[in-house]
């Protein structure tokens, strides 16, 4: 779905030049392309770049003081709260793609080796992902409330005498329900990968003597890491910029980037301090994101 | 292959993981309480007939359906101009089209929304189910454009040129060839579009204005605790429609790789 440039579906032909027939051949391309390209440079590229320029104003009662500064990006890098803020969302996301890669692993190493109806199951695991994202996040909502299905079916279980009251509003229960919610995008680019796996390779192996963990770990989890890390940064990009999760079940602990910015727009008003927010939030995840890709191929040559 | 039974059970218990939560919304639904909690209580269709009275509820399930058939007919044609261009020319900019056009999945849905509802205000628009949809096209675009690339890659190019060869003009070629073998990637592609656009909340929440789509009213709802029930019973609807469509959608597209595999 994701990391187009990347995809076999999109193979980088070499380009014709100096021919009259290619060049017009060209033209007709970029004619079709065109339509595409305007409507993404209209409804993202143009706001984008206001966003940028309004986070280098200041608010001045309804609209904007004169001038140009960077005061909102020396606020927002110099505030105690804000950094604390910056390193929950990330942490919080970690913590959800670590979760997330962990769990959907051995589900997607079932459905690539031991599977028989592969289809099947991949419409199995991938129908949930579909329904409404508000009404899954609501549902845990309602399993870890206070009087919630947990709290009330372990009080009627006699497990409990009082409900408990740590699971909801939290930090953890926005990695549980997060964890829930992008489980699809976990399984599928790690079950692509496994899937390419030669087969001759782990019958190779075993010919040689190796057992089956050594087989999984020398042959299966390398060959496998692509997929791991495609996973990983399709969860954890999103993830950080999540409004509805640590909005409806992170309580004053789980507050995320995303719920803060929205308040610069709504109820506080400051849009450059918003506008700053958001960019810079978006820097940082760019930043760590890159920095996990990165890492991840050198430890993968590095095995190698 | 051996039988791994350990993992046969995790595989079983990770599909509980995934669909129990979700099942707890049907379940709840027909249930004959104001409270979301154990013990039942017995069973009533009374929130559903609650629900087919909401008139704002109906408005904005119309709105959405608007939205979402809009967002999957625009999204598809562009999808289907720029796979045609990315597969059938050799441009020199295709990569870096490529990126510019899947930049909106790496960007947060609260960025696009925000962003876009300050270019609604520095043109002098109103917010409206049309700048939602713009909004959506942003998000549901690299979708139709992967789904039909796919489609595009997945046939025999030499039937185009066979088409063109015996006197067909570059239209007709399309109209008589191209469009019938990528019909249904188009299928899928205006499925998923739509419910993507459907299901989308965050940037409808800044764009939609007055005309709130279904996930916008829901949201609204979710500060009533008395309202739940309703909200449970909806999402039943959604949950039973959704998967439908998807069935549906997976089904179209296994069918329609089978038969060019077979034909070409």
């Amino acid at each position: 779905m994701f990391g187009l440039r990347r995809n076999p579906a999109f193979p980088q032909y070499p380009a014709a030049s100096g021919d009259p027939m290619a060049d017009r051949q060209n033209g007709q391309g970029y004619a079709l392309l065109a339509p595409t390209l305007l409507v993404t440079a209209a409804a993202l590229a143009a706001p984008l770049g206001l966003l940028a320029v309004y986070s280098l104003k200041t608010q001045s009662g309804i609209g904007f003081a004169a001038g140009w500064t960077l005061d909102q990006y020396v606020f927002v890098l110099g505030r105690e709260s804000y950094r604390v803020l910056f390193l929950r969302s990330l942490a919080i996301s970690a913590a959800v793609t670590a979760a997330t890669v962990l769990l959907a692993y051995p589900m997607a190493y079932f459905v690539a080796f031991h599977a028989r109806r592969k289809f099947l199951w991949l419409v199995a695991l991938t129908i949930p992902f579909w329904t409404s994202y508000l009404l899954r996040v609501f549902a845990w909502k309602v399993i870890l409330g206070f009087n919630g299905v947990i709290n009330s079916g372990l009080e009627r279980l006699g497990l409990i005498h009082a409900p408990l009251a740590f699971l909801l509003y939290n930090p953890f229960a926005v990695v549980v329900t997060l964890a829930h919610a992008w489980a699809a995008f976990a399984i599928l680019p790690i079950y692509v990968s496994l899937e390419k796996i030669d087969r001759s390779l782990l019958e190779a192996a075993a010919d040689l003597g190796d057992g089956r963990l050594r087989r999984f770990l020398r042959i299966t989890l390398p060959l496998s890491m692509p997929g791991v890390i495609g996973a990983a940064v399709l969860i954890f990009v999103p993830t950080t910029g999540d409004y509805v999760t640590p909005e409806l079940v992170g309580g004053t602990k789980g507050t995320m980037i995303a719920n803060v910015i929205e308040i610069q727009f709504n109820q506080a008003g400051n849009w450059p301090l918003g506008a700053a927010l958001a960019l810079a939030g978006m820097a940082l995840v760019g930043v760590v994101a890159g920095l996990l890709v990165w890492s991840a191929r050198l430890a993968m040559r590095a095995a190698r | 292959m051996k039988k791994n039974p350990a993992l046969l059970v995790y595989a079983f218990a990770y599909l509980a993981f995934l669909y129990v939560p979700v099942l707890f919304l049907p379940l709840f639904s027909f249930n004959d309480s104001r409270f979301i909690s154990f013990p039942l209580t017995g069973f009533t269709t009374r929130w559903y007939r609650d629900l087919a009275a909401d008139g704002a509820m109906l408005h904005a399930l119309g709105n959405s359906l608007k939205a979402g058939a809009a967002t999957a007919l625009l999204s598809t044609l562009l999808g289907l101009l720029a796979a045609k261009a990315v597969t059938r020319y050799r441009l020199k900019a295709t990569g870096a089209a490529l990126g510019f056009i899947s930049l909106p999945l790496f960007i947060p849905d609260i960025v696009l929304g925000i962003s876009l509802l300050l270019l609604l205000g520095a043109v002098g628009l109103p917010q409206s189910l049309q700048a939602v949809v713009l909004g959506h096209l942003l998000v549901c675009v690299p979708f139709a454009l992967t789904v039909l690339v796919a489609r595009f890659e997945g046939f025999d190019r030499n039937l185009e040129e066979a088409s063109a060869d015996l006197g067909e003009t570059g239209w007709m070629t399309f109209w008589r060839v191209t469009f019938p073998l990528v019909l249904p990637g188009i299928c899928a592609s205006l499925l998923l579009t739509f419910i993507t656009s459907f299901d989308e909340f965050l940037v409808a929440y800044f764009l939609s204005g007055t005309e709130a789509t279904l996930p916008v009213y829901i949201w609204g709802q979710l500060r009533f605790p008395e309202r739940m029930p309703m909200v449970l019973a909806l999402g039943a609807l959604i949950l039973a429609a959704s998967v439908a469509l998807v069935i549906l959608a997976e089904v179209l597209r296994n069918r329609g790789m089978k038969r060019t595999r077979v034909g070409a």
